[in-house]
């Protein structure tokens, strides 16, 4: 008997609203969920080879305790008692020296971070970061640094907007199912969209128009637009900006030294087009995205690019418009008493040592936001013992091996470890060094708790389990409780299903859990929630306003307005920049069996005139090579890429031997990056690592 | 392609694939075969901006298939309602025979079970009164699928309509 069972995917963590056809409780196809418009019907590749998972014999199939040297593939297969007894066991040992504060966490954010954060506090350790910080920590720095909102608080309404201009954000290859359809509809009707980037994508070729930057002058560009709209011409809200925004006339002195000609020396783009573009921008204001992005063009003054694309917005007048950047409005703003109630939320006892490992929210990364800590110090705080030592790693369905810049560094640091505990679905590189791995059940196989989707629209959603597990695997929110109890702190896990987990959330919403049934969601506002422009916007800085001269910045010593530093690559180097395809979740996927086949390792993209000049053709093998690593992979010869930026795909190059499929095949790009950071914002400079290139004899 | 069309819209369509992945999902294909094939051009620079295009190459379902005659068991069929062709498994005999014929070389070969296999359109779903899984699974609304005729009446009303509103103005209306 066939049936439809609506839940939410998770092969990337923008978690999707699909429906699941099953039959003899095995998945027969994967859709979008059809109750959802935006989804047309439609999953990514990822969401529709999910299936492919299911039945792989290279997933973990039970608990695993190592049983050779860390790394060897020497495994012992036990039972979820011992396992989790054997961890428990090992954390007591070593706190009893060292301090719960010992032990980071670390995840992919996911439904059950309310409960990952429940257990850090339990146990009393800070050490908590999440994958955020790698994708988007200056975006967040950024955020809250104008608008007192982070980046996941807002968000673009690409349905109604005009002009969209892209900073690589490359939509139409990393796809967001909803947010890919409301621009194509949206370009249906009229918008235009700009796209900048080093190299062409699908979004390059999607787009009205295409500027081909030099890599890492994307600031520049900003300078140059924004000079553009108010020095030259009255192009900006003027209103909006009088109403709302604090430090326009800081900014207006600022900006002088970066006219249009001075960016199109900087950027490789005629001033010619900047203006055109201010122009054009300005028409369509406030119906204007500049997308503040995800990763991309991350170098070390990212605080300051990603600044500057929220800069054009305020003056666009484009912040809280319609076909602009909204705010995200949650259950309250939908009329509810109440949003869901958190685990994280309860009374916790005090946290004897409030030191970050990361420094994050403290001296060291004062902007940057703890909530999801710098993951890019975890190595260099391993090895260093600064402020303390780290002696554990509970890395949850997040693998910092192939995730951090500086691969050996992070190798050395996992090393040095006492414990690592992973919990993942596959062997990826950190859950192959593991000393003892918890799997968590696909997916498919799981429930989880309640996901609140705050939007113009909000609604809640809710992952349910379409299939029973095929292995012996578990949820990580009943893993997290079992270790929570063995660490005598299971009082703050007052759930033994699911569904105790889904009232405790609904507590007091007048929600049921039987609303869920029907659609996979409730929706909690038909229309969408805008704020009053005259006299409601609310915004979370100290002013209330959009602050341009940032009182998050400057109370902490660091300049609103630093004058631009320029980029210079040598001649005879190249500039690493990496990026995303279709069919792959950043280290996660290149061994699930469709997806392995469809891109089934990376290639090296570099401009046709430096190939020739190398004495490179088209598929030869090279050798790319920085300061901390190298590697070997088949170069792609194309006109389709800046000279001076080498391009690839992140996340292959896997060397652990039970994923048999991505083992070796191509090169990891944290191999090769240099462990450079935006030391204000937290991120990583991912963008930022000099290369040089040869064919390999 | 039987009474049917797959109609592929290049202007949505992306090149996630996703189309082969759900077909591969669905009809249970093995790995290094793909049923229906998404056939990218580009991206390539065309006067300094990049441009791309596509289309979806199912089985074309033909009325005279080539697959069809070279059979020598007859596990080939035509159903008589809707002209849709398919292999009927118990009977393929594994000699390849379709593959060679057809000028496409659309059948696929299915090593495990050591049987050919191909495109039936998805026609369990099709008698469910549902879409193909490619056209199903494609996130964008690249690729439709209708009858000729129906496809036909969309695509003008769209172009009409386009037309009408651009000599709108000239009119006066």
């Amino acid at each position: 008997m066939k049936k439809t069972v609506y839940t939410l995917c998770f092969m990337c963590s923008v978690r999707c609203p699909i429906a699941v056809e099953i039959e003899n409780d095995d998945v027969i196809s994967i859709e979008g969920n059809p109750f959802v418009a935006a989804m047309k019907g439609g999953v990514c590749p990822k969401g529709a080879a999910a299936a492919g998972w299911i039945h792989d014999p290279q997933r973990v199939q039970s608990p695993m305790i190592r049983s050779g040297p860390r790394g060897s593939g020497q495994w012992k297969k036990v039972g979820w008692t011992e396992a989790l007894d054997y961890t428990a066991n090992r954390c007591k040992e070593i706190f009893s020296e060292h301090g719960s504060k010992s032990l980071v966490f670390c995840e992919r954010v996911n439904l059950t971070t309310d409960i990952s954060k429940t257990f850090m506090k339990a146990i009393g350790s800070p050490n908590y970061f999440s994958h955020d910080t790698v994708c988007k920590g200056s975006i967040n720095s950024a955020c809250r640094s104008i608008l007192g909102y982070t980046d996941g608080q807002i968000n673009a309404d690409w349905a109604n907007a005009k002009q969209v201009v892209l900073y690589g954000r490359n939509v139409f290859e990393s796809i967001e199912v909803k947010a890919m359809n409301a621009l194509l509809d949206a370009m249906s009707a009229g918008a235009k969209v700009t796209c900048i980037d080093p190299r062409v994508t699908i979004t390059a070729a999607k787009s009205n128009r295409y500027f081909m930057i030099r890599p890492g002058t994307d600031l520049a560009f900003n300078y140059g637009l924004i000079y553009a709209l108010i020095k030259e011409h009255l192009y900006y809200d003027v209103s909006y900006v009088s109403r709302w925004v604090e430090g326009f006339d800081q900014l207006f002195r600022f900006i002088n030294p970066y006219t249009p000609e001075w960016a199109e020396a900087e950027t490789g783009i005629p001033a010619k087009d900047i203006r055109q573009l201010a122009k054009e921008i300005s028409e369509a204001k406030p119906a204007v995205i500049f997308h503040y992005g995800y990763r991309g063009s991350s170098h070390p003054n990212e605080i300051h690019f990603r600044r500057s694309i929220l800069i054009l917005n305020a003056l666009m007048g484009s912040i809280e418009s319609k076909g602009g950047v909204f705010i995200k409005k949650g259950a309250t703003d939908a009329g509810l008493k109440t949003g869901l109630k958190k685990f994280s939320d309860q009374k916790f006892p005090e946290t004897p040592d409030k030191r970050r490992f990361d420094g994050c929210g403290q001296e060291l990364f004062p902007v940057a936001d703890p909530a999801h800590g710098v993951g890019a110090m975890f190595p260099k705080a391993v090895l260093s013992e600064t402020p303390y030592p780290l002696k554990i790693l509970f890395a949850f369905r997040y693998d910092p091996l192939y995730s951090l810049a500086d691969y050996h560094q992070t190798l050395r640091a996992l090393e040095k470890l006492q414990l690592i505990v992973s919990c993942d679905i596959n062997f990826g590189g950190t859950t192959s060094l593991a000393d003892v791995i918890l799997p968590e059940s696909f997916f498919l196989e799981r429930s989880d708790p309640l996901q609140m989707g705050a939007g113009l629209k909000p609604a809640i959603n809710r992952r349910i389990n379409c299939i029973k597990p095929r292995f012996d695997t578990q949820p990580m929110w009943w893993i997290l409780r079992q270790l929570a109890e063995r660490l005598d702190a299971g009082q703050y896990f007052p759930y033994d299903t699911i569904e105790d987990i889904w009232n405790y959330q609904l507590a007091d919403t007048g929600i049921a859990i039987s609303d869920f049934d029907k659609k996979g969601f409730v929706s909690l506002s038909d229309k969408p929630i805008y704020w009053n422009r005259e006299n409601g916007l609310k915004f979370k800085t100290p002013s209330g306003k959009i602050e341009l001269v940032s009182s998050l910045l400057e109370t902490h010593g660091f300049a609103s307005f630093p004058p631009y530093e320029n980029l210079e690559t040598p001649a005879d180097q190249f500039r690493l920049i990496v990026g995303r395809c279709a069919a792959h979740t950043n280290v996660m996927t290149q061994n699930n069996p469709y997806l392995n086949e469809l891109v089934p390792e990376n290639v090296l993209w570099i401009n046709k005139e430096r190939a020739a000049a190398l004495g490179i053709q088209n598929g030869d093998l090279v050798e790319i090579a920085s300061s901390v690593g190298k590697g070997q992979l088949k170069a792609f010869v194309t006109d389709m890429i800046h000279p001076e930026a080498v391009f690839m795909l992140h996340g292959f190059g896997h060397q652990e031997p039970e994923s048999r499929r991505s083992y070796q095949k191509g090169v990891a790009d944290a191999m090769i990056q240099e462990d450079i950071m935006d030391r204000i914002g937290g991120s990583p400079a991912l963008d930022h690592t000099l290369v040089s290139v040869r064919k390999s004899s | 392609m039987g009474d049917y069309l797959i109609y592929t819209d290049p202007e949505k369509c992306v090149a996630c694939h996703s189309c082969e992945v759900a077909c591969k999902v669905k009809n249970r294909v093995p790995i290094g075969a793909t049923l229906g094939k998404i056939v990218i051009m580009g991206p390539k620079l065309i006067n300094g901006q990049p441009r791309m295009s596509a289309l979806f190459v199912p089985c074309f379902h033909c009325e005279d298939a080539w697959c069809m005659n070279a059979c020598p068991v007859d596990a080939i069929r035509k159903r008589s309602e809707d002209g849709l062709v398919h292999i009927l498994r118990e009977l393929c005999v594994g000699c390849k025979s379709c593959i060679l014929a057809c000028p496409w070389h659309v059948p696929q070969w299915d090593a495990g079970a050591g049987k050919a296999m191909k495109c039936d359109m998805c026609m369990d779903r099709i008698d469910e009164n549902r879409e193909p899984a490619c056209v199903a699974a494609c996130p964008t609304g690249a690729l439709q699928f209708g009858d000729p005729a129906e496809l036909s009446h969309k695509s003008r009303e769209i172009y009409g309509l386009k037309l009408l509103g651009r000599t709108r103005s000239r009119y006066g209306h």
